[in-house]
């Protein structure tokens, strides 16, 4: 059926590439009852009206198709016209899609979206792909042959074969040869089928690994079978290297994610020796100010994550300041009873947000900067958001450092630690010292928590799901070290990834738990233990 | 303050007994109590919050309107708290202490069945609303949300069918407890039926709150690129949705190449989602807010004037508590008292509209007959109708593709009065009360 | 450690003393008078509720799991973030003798696999399922599982030296780990529905009120028999040693004690405790699910004892039944909002209440100076206090 129908739009296309000059008078009234057609309930019905936007070779015909697979078509309810909106304070603006002339504005129910469902938008796809095709922008060019590559429809060989002799540019070239090649292999020379099959082998990209597995999986003609099969065998190995690296940087985004919800933890918990049990909400105050922040600057959501940063820092900074003040301050000497206030804290801070912003998880946008992913070819692909997330945890673990060794108050926090009565007598104010290095933990967990947002639900129970992870590798990696912290959290989240693909995500997660309890009793004092006298009673 | 400090200390010191003396002399009124048993806090509030809201809604819609048999309704509301021993014990304590006519609740599973022989024991009332694996039907239940069949086997349905996109490959990826196994299990045998060769069929479990799916979205790109169309079915729960569609997104699965269509991804489940990545997803319910109808129109401008937002959604359990509810209300107005097992019988054959058109029926078997919906994920965080049945489908408590369960039945008139009737060899197993 | 001679004063003194009198008077009044209060027509004044009898009888549980936990930590310091995993254990023996009780009475009506299994198309029962049919079996099994589990547990990690916070956070490990493998439905155990749906126990209904009150008796008495045998090892001259453990480890190592193996039994034995208190949890509540295996869990269960008072034991069965109590009451009172009460009653109670509620009706030697120091953090403090006298 598919087929058939791509059947004919090419067709079409080949007669618009060889008359060139549509008669746009007459086409344009086509247009109309085609685009008319699209607002039927019937998915077929949409589906010819497709073919006959296509045919009627109208110059609009990219932009209404492209608005249409974007779920930007409407139809007033009231007058039927086919409009495209904008979105206003108190209503949308709307616009003629056909003529482009305004329109009225009306109600946001007052508009009703026009269908699409995702067949059709691999149909509206490959026929954009068709109509670029001779576009002047070499990034269309190569963005409707790369469409083409990956769905190509046996109509097309004709307008591919102008399309190529026409082509400049190399990588568009590549993607229409493919293209070519791809339906070579279904065509009915049975010799140019086994050449197109060698043309295509050694490729990295998907499409045409899918094009060779249809080959291989098909009965008719075994030379072909083979000679597909053996294609796809031949880049076996290059795969299994690149899924090597894949599986590495899993591991390390798993790892950074690990470190960015441990970091503030290894501050608290690890520098302090407050069994912090709230760490975890101060991880859950960051996801939420990045929320809040979003929320008041819904027109710069590219900007938000720039200030959430900060504003995520000092909110949670804030509050670990107060908790520090008010109750830790007063359990110094007694350290098991943070763990008994810390977790009446973290009950608090939960229903706290609870009652604030709802039991609901809250939406936290992506930027775009963050969204999608670099392809380095078919076989491996590093999404942007976990190379940013990788990045900014570098960026955190070295700010923590300066802090910790070049500053003052790095140096007054690691005297404090290392021998309170000594600092306190030296002239150093322990409890400014404890507040602020509470404070500095605290905000460091709640920029994490904006990290986190980007990931998972921002919701009341985020921290839960993060603090026995936090726990785990701060004592891992020793206790008091934050090398300690970076190395076993990225240990960790490598061996979890390379152990997942055998055993799946449950086991991986317990074997890498049972190897932590097997690792503290080689190394009771964890990754990088403290030497010296003063960690022995 | 100071009271409740007082009232903590009252607590810690008095008795277990002295509280049992307390809590049995505090009922006297004459109203018709409701009770709710939906967890508030843990990790399940955030889906039973909005339930608990729905039945207070409901109720003071019914009191409005004059109330029930010339009383009054009182909502009973208690905190389970995502504890599933906790469940049992407090819908122990609605029907013995606060002596409730019919309870509302419950979300998982695992707190249905720990509620299950509770309600049993002391002949209570319980509508469920979610959708489930299936396999069970008690006397002292009615489930009001989908079984598989209400669910999955349409939805794989419309998959397989050219206008799904003739699927030829499927993932079934679920979070490892019982309603995704069952289901998959389901599903697994109603694909081998179809056609579908076992290689072409991965499945793939995960824990609860699962965070990092980069290894199983990759596997399930590659498992996509091997030539034929590839679908995935995910019965992955609450939580751990989030990050598996941002995972999707950012791994470039767009819903033309790998659609995924989500058994428990509702309007409330995307309200915590930046969609725009998602569009043309799928899920498969009963109801969706976008459903066109007056009754639906006015339910949700009524759910907005109780929650005080415009911004909340509402979803399909919230429609089968409705629908729930009201027929509980009919039936009660048919027989003139809220006796249990009056009330029950009374129940059979109720029928109520559909929030998306259509009438609801409560079958003998204690599930309803509702029509099944297709939707795509919107850039607004709603849901566009692509495909419904027909009518409504019948639910079945023991589904037809699994060899144990497909000679039972399930029918609470007599003669057969049975739960899980064994067709076979005529006998009733399990029943002993 | 003591000599056949000495024994009976020292039991005679262990059980003598205000605190152990007044406990098992109440604990055991309550066994006698909870089940006649609840036996009185439903009209009296006095009549308690089944709902009650059941609700209590939790906590009873509670109490001895609390209990267990004091042992290890009030009186050797070994804080374990994972006592919850023992409890569970021996709550899934028990659960797996009343899965096994059901018979052929399951929906599906199969003569011997539990329902769950015949849903996952198991054909025959796992090897580590057999022999649950007997009570006997399967009451050995309650003790012995966990008690097997803490002794290789505590066997490596004490003879490493593991100790202090690094110590609590292995158990932690130990009870999540557990916690993902019994959330998987490939091990046998039910997965997240745990197991349910439990008919009888002996012959007898589950359901029935004698059946009730025969299991409130029996935690009533097994807290009792938990609390005199917990007396009895923390007033011999082995829970001296312990205390002595507790205050300064590296100290009573020199002095020639085998500090590990006096952890190690204690260890071992708090397990069996909890993994008791656990197999008389399940009948109770009607389910044993992996949940129990959580980690907040045992944090909870640690709560209970902070609060009640560390190294008093009655202080852990206080705490025990007071948080639960109160958790009872306000989430029904006040559905919305009461983990701000319970958060703000733990801060609350650590920050008026150092010792617990214990530490204000009594002044217990051996509770002394309660905190013990996790090597790491002795070095931060300003001054220790002085060691108890023992």
């Amino acid at each position: 059926m598919f087929r058939a129908f791509a059947r004919a739009i090419v067709v079409v296309l080949g007669f618009l590439a060889a008359v060139q000059v549509p008669n746009t008078a007459v086409a344009a009234s086509d247009l109309d009852a085609a685009v008319a057609k699209l607002t039927e309930k019937s998915f077929s019905v949409k589906e010819a009206a497709i073919a006959e936007i296509v045919a009627s070779g109208d110059p609009r015909a990219v932009d209404l198709l492209s608005a249409y697979l974007e779920g930007g078509l409407f139809r007033n309810k009231k007058t039927g016209a086919i409009v495209t909106v904008e979105k206003t304070e108190g209503g949308y603006l709307t616009t003629d899609a056909l003529t482009g002339s305004a329109l009225e504005k009306v109600k946001k129910r007052g508009v009703k979206k026009i269908r699409i469902n995702n067949k059709l938008r691999g149909i509206v796809k490959t026929a954009l792909g068709a109509l670029q095709l001779f576009s002047d922008s070499t990034e269309t060019r190569l963005k409707a042959a790369r469409t083409i590559l990956a769905n190509p429809s046996p109509a097309m060989v004709g307008l591919l074969e102008k399309a190529l002799a026409q082509e400049d540019d190399a990588d568009i070239r590549e993607s229409l040869t493919h293209s070519l090649a791809a339906l070579k292999v279904i065509g009915d020379d049975p010799a140019a089928r086994i050449a197109a099959v060698s043309t295509l082998s050694g490729s990295m990209d998907p499409s045409i690994w899918q094009v060779l597995g249809r080959a291989a999986d098909q009965k008719d003609d075994p030379a072909l079978a083979a000679a597909a099969q053996q294609a796809l065998e031949s880049i076996e190995n290059q795969k299994a290297i690149y899924s090597l690296i894949e599986t590495i940087f899993f591991g390390l985004s798993l790892g950074a994610v690990l470190m960015l919800a441990a970091v503030g933890l290894a501050i608290t918990f690890g520098v302090m020796g407050v069994i912090n049990m709230a760490h975890g909400e101060m991880l859950m105050l960051g996801a939420y100010t990045t929320f809040v922040v979003q929320s008041l600057m819904p027109n710069a959501i590219e900007y938000s994550l720039f200030v959430a940063i900060p504003a995520a820092f000092i909110v949670t900074g804030l509050v670990g300041i107060a908790i520090e003040r008010s109750i830790i301050r007063l359990l110094y000497g007694r350290p098991l009873e943070t763990l008994l206030a810390t977790f009446g804290v973290s009950l608090f801070l939960q229903q706290a947000v609870r009652t604030i912003f709802s039991p609901l998880n809250q939406p936290v946008t992506t930027p775009d900067w963050m969204s999608g992913f670099y392809a380095v070819n078919g076989a491996l692909s590093l999404t942007y958001n976990r190379l940013y997330i990788i990045a900014f945890c570098i960026l955190v673990f070295v700010a923590l450092l300066l802090v910790l060794k070049r500053t003052p108050l790095g140096l007054q926090m690691r005297a404090v630690t290392q021998n309170r009565a000594m600092a306190s007598s030296m002239g150093i104010r322990t409890g400014r010292v404890d507040a602020l290095t509470f404070g500095l933990g605290s905000g460091i967990a709640g920029v994490g928590g904006v990290a986190l947002s980007q990931l998972t639900n921002v919701g009341p129970n985020l921290g839960q799901a993060y603090i026995v992870d936090s726990f785990m590798v701060v004592v891992f990696g020793g206790v008091g070290n934050l090398w300690g912290t970076l190395v076993g959290a990225m240990t960790l989240g490598v061996a979890n990834k390379f152990m997942e693909p055998f055993t799946g995500a449950v086991v991986a997660k317990i074997l890498v738990l049972v190897f932590i309890i097997l690792f503290i009793q080689r190394r009771p004092r964890g990754l990088f233990a403290l030497k010296g006298r003063a960690v022995e009673s | 303050m100071k009271s409740i400090v007082n009232r903590v200390f009252q607590v810690g010191a008095a008795t277990a007994l002295a509280a049992g003396v307390a809590l049995s002399a505090a009922q006297a009124e004459e109203t018709i109590k409701v009770g709710v048993l939906h967890s508030l806090s843990g990790t399940m509030a955030i889906s039973e919050t909005t339930l608990k809201d729905t039945v207070l809604m409901l109720v003071e819609e019914q009191n409005a309107k004059g109330g029930l048999l010339g009383k009054k309704l009182e909502a009973v509301v208690v905190d389970p708290a995502s504890d599933w021993p906790l469940f049992a014990e407090k819908a122990r304590e609605l029907l013995e202490v606060h002596k409730v006519d019919v309870i509302f609740g419950n979300w998982t599973s695992v707190s249905r069945k720990s509620v299950l022989p509770v309600v049993e024991e002391l002949n209570g009332m319980l509508f469920y609303p979610v959708q489930y694996e299936g396999e069970e039907s008690s006397k002292n239940v009615f489930y009001t949300g989908a079984a598989p069949n209400q669910q999955a086997i349409p939805a794989v349905d419309y998959l397989l069918s050219e206008e799904g996109g003739s699927v030829k490959r499927f993932v079934l990826a679920g979070t490892d407890y019982v309603y995704p196994r069952t289901t998959n299990k389901i599903l697994e045998q109603y694909l081998l039926d179809k056609g579908i060769p076992a290689e072409d069929i991965m499945i793939n479990y995960t824990p609860f709150g699962h965070s990092d799916w980069q290894t199983i979205v990759s596997d399930i790109k590659t498992f996509g690129s091997a030539g034929k169309k590839t679908a995935v079915v995910s019965t992955v729960n609450g939580d751990a949705n989030v990050p598996f569609y941002k995972e999707l997104g950012n791994q470039g699965v767009a819903a033309s190449d790998i659609p995924v269509i989500a058994f428990s991804v509702g309007e409330e489940e995307l309200s915590g989602i930046d969609t725009g990545p998602l569009v043309g997803h799928l899920a498969a319910w009963n109801y969706f807010m976008s459903a066109e109808s007056e009754a639906n129109d006015a339910f949700i401008e009524k759910w907005h004037a109780f929650i005080g937002s415009e911004e909340r959604v509402t979803n399909d359990p919230m429609e089968a508590h409705y629908i729930g509810f009201n027929m509980w209300v009919k039936a009660v107005e048919a027989v003139g008292t809220t006796e249990v097992d009056t009330v029950r019988e009374a129940m059979y054959g109720i029928t109520f509209p559909n929030l998306t058109g259509g009438i609801a029926v409560m079958n003998t078997n204690h599930h309803l007959t509702k029509p099944v919906l297709i939707g795509e994920i919107q850039e607004d965080g709603q849901f566009e109708t692509v495909w419904s049945t027909p009518k409504g489908v019948i639910g079945d408590a023991w589904t037809d593709f699994l060899p144990d369960s497909k000679m039972l039945v399930a029918d609470w008139t007599k003669p057969i009065f049975c739960g899980n009737f064994n067709i076979e060899t005529s006998k009733c197993s399990g029943q002993n009360y | 450690m003591s000599s056949p001679t000495r024994f009976p004063s020292f039991i005679l003194r262990s059980l003598s003393g205000r605190a152990p009198v007044t406990v098992l008077t109440l604990v055991l009044g309550a066994a006698f008078l909870v089940p006649v209060l609840n036996l009185l027509p439903e009209s009296n004044l006095f009549h308690m509720p089944t709902f009650m009898v059941g609700l209590v009888g939790k906590y009873l549980c509670y109490a001895l799991l609390a209990l267990s936990v004091d042992l290890v930590w009030g009186y050797c310091g070994i804080l374990s973030l994972g006592h919850g995993a023992f409890f569970a254990l021996g709550g899934y023996a028990m659960g797996m003798h009343l899965m096994r009780q059901i018979g052929d009475r399951g929906v599906y009506g199969h003569p011997v696999l539990p329902d769950f299994m015949v849903f996952l198309n198991w054909d025959v029962l796992p090897w580590y399922w057999y022999g649950f049919d007997n009570f006997l079996f399967a009451m050995v099994m309650v003790a012995l599982v966990p008690g097997i589990l803490a002794f290789a547990f505590g066997w490596f990690a004490f003879r490493s030296r593991v100790t202090g916070v690094y110590l609590s956070i292995i158990t932690q490990a130990m009870t999540y780990a557990l916690l993902l493998a019994f959330f998987r439905n490939d091990m046998g155990f039910g997965g997240n529905n745990g197991l349910t749906d439990f008919r009888d126990l002996l012959g007898l209904d589950l359901r029935s009120d004698a059946m009730r009150r025969g299991l409130f008796i029996a935690s009533a008495l097994a807290l009792a028999i938990g609390y005199v045998l917990c007396l009895l090892v923390t007033s011999s001259r082995l829970g001296k040693v312990l205390v002595t453990i507790r205050d300064a480890e590296s100290r009573s190592r020199f002095l020639g004690y085998r500090v590990e193996n006096f952890k190690l039994f204690v260890f071992t034995l708090s397990a069996i405790l909890a993994g008791v208190a656990g197999a008389l949890y399940v009948p109770q509540v009607g389910i044993i699910n992996p949940g129990e295996f959580s980690p907040i869990n045992s944090i909870e269960i640690v709560i209970w004892v902070a609060l009640g008072g560390r190294g008093y034991l009655f202080g852990a069965i206080f705490g025990a039944l007071a948080v639960n109590a109160a958790k009872s009451y306000f989430t029904v009172a006040f559905p919305e909002i009461w983990l701000f009460f319970l958060g703000a009653l733990f801060i609350l109670t650590t920050l008026f209440l150092p010792r617990g509620a214990a530490g204000l009706i009594t002044r217990n030697p051996d509770a002394g100076s309660a905190t013990v120091l996790p090597a790491w953090l002795s070095s931060i403090l300003p001054v220790r206090k002085g060691e108890s006298g023992s």
